[in-house]
């Protein structure tokens, strides 16, 4: 499958990169290339085979549900561009 | 042209665990801001979620008091998504495999039919943050404490047919997670939320029409009011000739109507996958039916006994039963009094009258369970009348006193039981009212049962009104028919 310039500009959009106009056919490229990559797969008969969630046989752990995490606003918050009373600030976001 | 309603919901519970879904930090709610948001919650590289096996354990207890399938392997995924409260840039969910598969619920309508709504699934997610989009100098602030908070997203199928129907829906989901006591169920502090999916078409017609979803709709009444204006909206549309666009809509309860919230969304293009941080979650037979074992009495199951073994009318053990912090302020007033009849009438008479006359929830009536079931056990053993009750009510609900029997003897209310100081008082009427003696006398026997009536009343206002009306009716009954 071949993607287009449209698919990669929205998959950037998507992904929340920005991409030089020049780059754009790079991209396109690189991308339909690694589709074409996983494309082989489908000329496997897959009939019998359960869709697979992990490679591993192995099942999830359980945490007890205990509060183990303690405060660390500080510190967490150390590298964060903009705050004010203990919030995040981030550019506006409304809906 | 006569339209038929389609109505779907899904609706968030958040559970109540201690901890997250994915973490150790807390999920109380109120704290200041980010002290309760671990690496985890940040989503900051390197870090592995760990499955909490209390929300583990609570989804299945809700898969089990919906009578559905449970997923003995359920699987996570990532919903990929970019929203600065969702710092990892996707939710965790359940997409293919959930823990909760199709289930149903009963509900009852207004005429007191049952109807049964199907519930699809029910699947573990992970909740956002919260922005908060005051005036932080033109950007927005982000907390990051709710991310990370268990829910359970139960998805109806679209056999909902008007807003009433889905409010009785919404609050008997409401009832049935607080009974379980996997959700608080506090609706103000969006414990619950809901969302309903709604479309027209015409009637008889298969097809579904184009729907709408009014998201985050967080108490009862505006889950009517919300469907009902957006039912007005599409039929408008749809009679002029117009059609609906699929889109995500928000309710606005002061200008009553709904509004597109994304006007420039693209076709939501989620991207999910399997999550690789986290295994398959597999559990058995064995576990499903310890879980099972473990559920307490369910709404449905405490109005049959209600009406079977406590003997109440449907109609007492349908309001008793409806909510959990009814019955169970109802099934402490009983245990406390021995009555279940007499606690039924006081609880949906006295009291609900005073919590609705002061607006007043039911878990802040001034009027304890156990107060109000001591007071009408003193009414039972006759230490005070039916009457004697509405004041001590009166003055429990107006916090005069804790004690029962201590406002019993503070408002003089104890009846004289006492069978030698009624039968002075009893003598001292008949002799100070020989006229209407002789007429008792001289009536028909039939009649003297409604003419009994007279010195009923003489001797409890000779009493003060403390005499015990039962007593009094039997020793005034003994005394005058030995005359005849």
């Amino acid at each position: 499958m071949a993607l287009d310039r449209s698919d990669v500009t929205n998959i950037a959009d998507l992904a929340r990169l920005a991409i030089a106009e020049d780059n754009i056919g790079q991209y396109q490229e690189e991308l339909s290339s690694i589709l074409a990559l996983v494309e082989q797969m489908n000329a496997v008969n897959t009939d019998d085979v359960q869709p697979l969630a992990h490679p591993t046989d192995a099942v999830q752990r359980l945490r007890s549900d205990v509060v183990t995490e303690e405060n660390h606003r500080e510190k967490y918050m150390a590298n964060a561009p903009a705050q004010e009373s203990g919030l995040f600030l981030v550019p506006k976001v409304v809906e | 042209m006569e339209w038929e309603v389609v109505i779907g919901l899904e609706i968030h519970a958040q559970l109540a665990t201690k901890s997250k879904i994915f973490s150790g930090s807390s999920t109380a709610f109120g704290a200041e801001p980010n002290t309760q948001a671990s690496l985890v919650d940040l989503g900051l590289p390197g870090v592995l979620p760990v499955f909490n096996e209390e929300a583990l354990r609570m989804a299945v207890k809700f898969g089990c008091a919906i009578d559905a399938e449970i997923g003995k392997v359920s699987v996570f995924d990532r919903k990929n998504y970019f929203y600065p409260d969702s710092p990892k840039g996707y939710q965790t969910t359940q997409l293919h495999h959930p823990i909760v598969g199709m289930g149903h619920i009963d509900i009852t309508l207004d005429d007191g039919t049952t109807k049964r709504i199907n519930v699809t699934r029910a699947h573990l997610e992970e909740d956002a943050g919260k922005s908060l989009h005051e005036d932080f100098h033109g950007m927005s602030g982000i907390d990051l404490n709710r991310a990370g908070t268990p829910l359970i997203e139960i998805v109806s199928e679209p056999e909902i047919r008007s807003a009433k129907e889905a409010v009785a829906y919404f609050k008997k989901m409401h009832s049935i997670v607080t009974y379980l006591g996997i959700c608080d169920g506090d609706l103000s502090q969006g414990s619950m939320r809901c969302d309903c999916n709604v479309s027209l078409r015409p009637k008889g017609q298969e097809e579904f029409g184009t729907r709408t979803e009014i998201k985050n709709v967080n108490s009862f009444r505006f889950v009517e009011q919300a469907i009902n204006v957006e039912i007005e909206r599409q039929m408008d549309i749809l009679e002029d000739g117009g059609s609906i666009t699929q889109e995500t809509r928000l309710f606005d309860p002061n200008k009553m109507e709904t509004r597109s919230m994304r006007s420039k969304e693209v076709a939501n293009d989620y991207r999910y996958f399997p999550c690789p941080d986290l295994l398959p979650v597999v559990i058995d037979d064995e576990y499903i039916q310890s879980v099972r074992d473990s559920l307490p009495e369910l709404p449905d199951q405490k109005k049959q006994r209600l009406m079977d073994v406590n003997g109440l009318s449907e109609y007492d053990a349908s309001v008793l039963s409806a909510t959990r912090e009814m019955a169970d302020y109802f099934e402490a007033v009983a245990k406390a009094c021995d009555d279940y009849k007499l606690a039924a009438n006081w609880v949906m008479g006295e009291l609900s009258a005073a919590l609705n006359k002061n607006e007043v929830e039911i878990k802040n009536s001034p009027v304890k369970a156990e107060q109000l079931g001591a007071m009408i056990a003193r009414i039972k053993d006759n230490t005070i009348s039916s009457k004697g009750g509405k004041d001590v009510f009166a003055a429990l609900w107006d916090e005069k006193g804790d004690d029962v029997d201590a406002l019993i003897d503070s408002l003089g209310l104890k009846q004289v039981s006492d069978t030698g100081a009624i039968e002075a008082i009893v003598d001292e009427v008949i002799a100070n009212n020989q006229a209407q003696v002789d007429q008792y006398v001289n009536a028909e026997p039939d009649k003297r049962g409604k003419m009994i009536g007279f010195f009923v009343g003489q001797v409890m206002k000779a009493s003060k009104g403390a005499a015990n009306p039962g007593m009094v009716n039997k020793v005034l009954k003994e005394k005058l028919d030995a005359k005849c």
